[in-house]
């Protein structure tokens, strides 16, 4: 696991995929502009040549609005992400993604970003 | 309830407690307005609100400012102006995007200041909150558009929400700090050191931080400052904490205009309405108990979404009424407990003060050797070797100090896990939701 800290620059994101050929990319974003800035993300993952097949997921509070944050997931798979698990499902989706990943623990390597930060 | 002390004559003198207090007479219109609620013996309260739109904004300063209770106002920026992307706040705005805030660079100073024009005043002042470690963009915007407060702070504001270097983030809120310094009419300036990622951090280094950053404000020239503390896990360790920092901010601010503020809980937050109800009760009758001038609240959708306005004014007048039931009819309490946590910070401040020539290179300098190390922030200039846990009671303690100076528990010093880190989040989620979700059988065993 190699987690890349806050804030992290799309340009960050992609180099250091390249660089460590994760088996997952896991995006974490808490402060409601999930749905924009993953948008953006995966189009750039998706049209760059080494990144295009890259097992990339999204999680936690994908927009503002709640419940109604259900509608983001739809729109970021679309956009293609593999999964999109907004925060008021719970952990137990990621958890079973997470736990069918292919099952060669000792070279697996999971990439962890993650957006900006919460409420002030 | 407050004597104010008007004469100041030096910042050994340490008064502790509801009824004595060494804090310099009030500087400009948002301490103006403490003061006066403080010496009512009302607490003055606060909410967590941002719209990208100025319209509902707006709206959203005027039922705060209609809201039954004493209250200032609120005005939080959204994130992509935190990390300087006005183009991208400015496109959200274009595309009338949800952003999580109000972007007040991308809205320009008149915009920002006609929002306030009507509104804010010496009845209601109007405090700008944001999340950004290199703010003197959004600074200078703030002090043109007349905003009477901000808040922030060079590590509080760096560590655990930037990857920008501390001492990047140390010269860009010292440049900050003379910015506000040069305005005519002082602007109040809050740290968010006693917050620092919100959970999991010992009271004794939020008080530490909380403390350093205030020193740091005042040492570049702000005149009013307040101290925060972040609600955690404990309500007797938070008192214990509360009366530290008081303590401490009259022994190392001097004669500066200073309050304490305090945050409802900022983590993981109770999903249930009542839960989150019953947190926010308990931080408005902390923060009256332990003499704090002002609470910035939490809501009952807090774990779920951005609130409305209704539900900030909801919460903003809950609180308010449960601090006027506190204040009138104050629950007996024990003494403050004595764990350590005011000696340890005092140990805290001044190790780190040794480690430099101000308080800034201090701060740097203190982090680069892990001296001064927050649990669990991934930030690279953190050291991240500190460990803390929540103890079976609730109390919140180091589990592994790293490099610190200070005392561990002497417990459980095995990494921490996925699993349990996720349960020790969640602690409070499940202390105030269970409440709600068992009967009474069980509930009375809690």
């Amino acid at each position: 696991m190699i987690n890349l800290g806050a804030c992290v620059p799309d340009e960050v994101i992609l180099a250091e995929c390249r660089l460590a050929r994760p088996d997952a990319l896991v995006v974490s974003t808490v402060n409601g502009h999930g749905h924009l800035d993953g948008l953006r993300l995966i189009r750039k993952i998706r049209s760059d040549a080494e990144l295009a097949d890259l097992r990339v997921v999204i999680g936690g509070k994908l927009g503002v609005r709640g419940a109604a944050n259900a509608q983001f997931s739809a729109e970021l798979v679309d956009a293609g992400f593999d999964a999109a698990f907004e925060s008021e499902a719970g952990l137990a989706e990621f958890d079973s993604f997470l736990g069918a990943l292919p099952n060669n623990d000792t070279h697996r390597r999971e990439l962890a970003g993650a957006a900006e930060g919460g409420a002030k | 309830m407050n004597g104010v002390t008007a004469a100041i004559t030096g910042a050994e003198t340490v008064g502790v407690g509801r009824g004595r207090r060494i804090q310099g007479s009030p500087q400009g219109r948002f301490s103006r307005f403490v003061r006066r609620n403080s010496e009512q013996g009302k607490l003055v309260v606060q909410p967590r609100m941002g719209f990208a739109d100025t319209a509902t904004m707006r709206s959203g300063l005027e039922a705060v400012k209609a809201a039954r209770g004493a209250t200032i106002g609120t005005v939080t920026v959204d994130s992509y102006t935190r990390v300087n992307d006005h183009d991208a706040a400015r496109r959200a705005l274009r595309d009338g995007d949800d952003l999580n805030g109000f972007p007040v660079v991308a809205h320009g100073r008149d915009t920002t200041r006609a929002l306030l024009d009507g509104v804010a005043g010496e009845d209601f002042p109007v405090q700008f909150r944001h999340g950004s470690a290199l703010p003197q963009e959004l600074f200078r915007a703030l002090v043109e558009s007349g905003a009477d407060a901000t808040e922030g702070g060079p590590v509080s504001y760096c560590l655990p929400y930037s990857r920008v270097p501390l001492p990047e983030a140390t010269a860009a809120w010292a440049e900050c700090c003379r910015i506000l310094a040069d305005q005519p009419e002082p602007v109040h300036l809050e740290t968010f050191g006693g917050c620092m990622l919100g959970q999991l951090c010992p009271p004794s280094l939020l008080v530490a931080l909380s403390v350093l950053e205030a020193m740091f404000f005042r040492q570049h020239g702000v005149r009013s400052i307040s101290v925060s503390y972040a609600q955690q896990t404990h309500p007797d360790q938070d008192l214990e904490a509360l009366a530290a920092l008081r303590r401490l901010a009259g022994e190392w601010l001097g004669p500066v205009d200073w309050h304490v503020v305090l945050y409802t809980y900022m983590g993981v937050f109770p999903r249930t309405v009542i839960g989150a109800f019953r947190m926010l009760e308990d931080s408005a009758r902390l923060a009256v108990s332990s003499g704090t001038e002002r609470l910035i609240v939490k809501t009952a959708v807090e774990a779920h979404r951005i609130p409305t306005i209704a539900e900030n004014v909801d919460a903003l007048e809950f609180a308010a009424a449960v601090a006027e039931d506190e204040a009138r009819n104050p629950r007996p309490v024990a003494a403050v407990a004595r764990t350590g946590v005011y000696e340890e910070a005092r140990m805290l401040i001044a190790s780190t003060l040794q480690f430099g020539d101000d308080v800034g290179a201090a701060l740097v300098n203190a982090f680069a050797r892990g001296h001064l190390d927050v649990p669990y922030c991934l930030h690279r200039d953190n050291a991240n070797r500190s460990r803390a846990g929540i103890e079976p009671g609730g109390d919140l303690r180091w589990s592994n100090p790293g490099s610190m100076p200070v005392a561990d528990t002497g417990g459980d010093r095995r990494p921490v896990s996925a699993r349990g880190l996720i349960d020790m989040l969640g602690y409070n989620e499940r202390r105030f939701d269970r409440e709600q979700l068992v009967g009474p059988t069980v509930r009375s065993l809690l």
